[in-house]
């Protein structure tokens, strides 16, 4: 029985060059021409001075940036925030480039730095590394952002006592199209987390 | 040598993302882990790939990285001796 009221306490997205937090447009960027361009300027952006963001994949990029919209103004993050993250193309992306580097047998040479991102969850080990986050996680791969799910899941985190907040939300890339929102929750805030509220404001 | 050194930083940034890294913030004997340009476990791998690649040169124990991958001077001496492309 779910009877704790648990609220969405901020709320972000990054789509078609923009970004937005709690609403409110933070961000364009009509210039890149691809999403590595426009990646990097939001790094810029944001101010970022974290070297392992260039290694990392594209899908792990916009996970990250979006957490660091996200977390932008607080002061500091619960060690136990939880992070609940899914999309529909997992890590398809970059499993494309390895596939590429493994296809050919005279020309045979993997490289560990695409291999590591091969699965959707690395986005969460990236984001627990930079936020010193010593959490539970989990990755769901789902054909659309399942909102009754993700946040009855969140909510048994937290009423279970395995996570003071819970950063849940979506983080989906194929072929340069991506679509992300992310939103953290907590036991404060305005807006109640229910199905609906989260669908509302992912649908934004 | 000192053109095989100048390959090898370009390698290097380009090949281990280094972006915020340019050719002259590299010194020949700085070292590249740890302290100096902090790369990591998966980038001794991506060296290791870069040997073979590039230089024909398979190490038969990646634990040799850690003495051939010690600085750039090192790397070029190593691959100088024992390139066969």
């Amino acid at each position: 029985m779910i009877k704790e009221k648990y609220y969405i306490s901020d709320f972000c997205s990054i789509r078609d060059k923009k970004i937005f937090k709690n609403g409110d447009q933070l961000h364009i960027d009509l210039e890149s021409d691809n999403l590595k361009d426009f990646a990097k300027g939001v790094y810029k952006f944001l101010e970022l001075k974290y070297p392992k963001f260039h290694k990392m994949d594209e899908l792990c990029k916009l996970g990250f940036l979006a957490s660091e919209v996200l977390l932008k103004d607080r002061e500091k993050v619960d060690r136990d925030t939880a992070l609940v993250l899914s999309n529909r193309s997992s890590s398809l992306d970059t499993d494309r480039k390895h596939q590429i580097s493994i296809q050919d047998r005279e020309d045979f040479y993997p490289s560990p730095a695409v291999f590591v991102y091969t699965l959707p969850n690395i986005i969460m080990g990236e984001i627990s590394i930079k936020n010193n986050l010593k959490s539970e996680n989990a990755f769901f791969v789902t054909e659309n952002f399942d909102t009754d799910f993700m946040s009855n899941y969140s909510k048994i985190l937290m009423n279970t006592g395995k996570a003071s907040n819970v950063i849940c939300g979506w983080v989906d890339l194929d072929n340069d199209k991506y679509d992300v929102f992310l939103a953290f929750l907590s036991k404060k805030g305005e807006k109640e987390l229910t199905k609906e509220e989260l669908n509302n404001l992912y649908n934004q | 040598m000192a053109e095989l050194r100048e390959e090898l930083k370009e390698k290097l940034i380009e090949q281990l993302s280094l972006e915020d890294v340019e050719v002259s913030e590299i010194g020949d004997d700085d070292p590249l882990f740890g302290d100096g340009l902090g790369l990591d476990s998966i980038d001794a791998l991506e060296l290791i790939v870069l040997l073979e690649k590039d230089y024909g040169i398979k190490l038969k124990d990646p634990k040799e990285g850690k003495a051939i991958f010690e600085s750039i001077g090192v790397m070029a001496d190593y691959i100088s001796k024992h390139r066969t492309k």
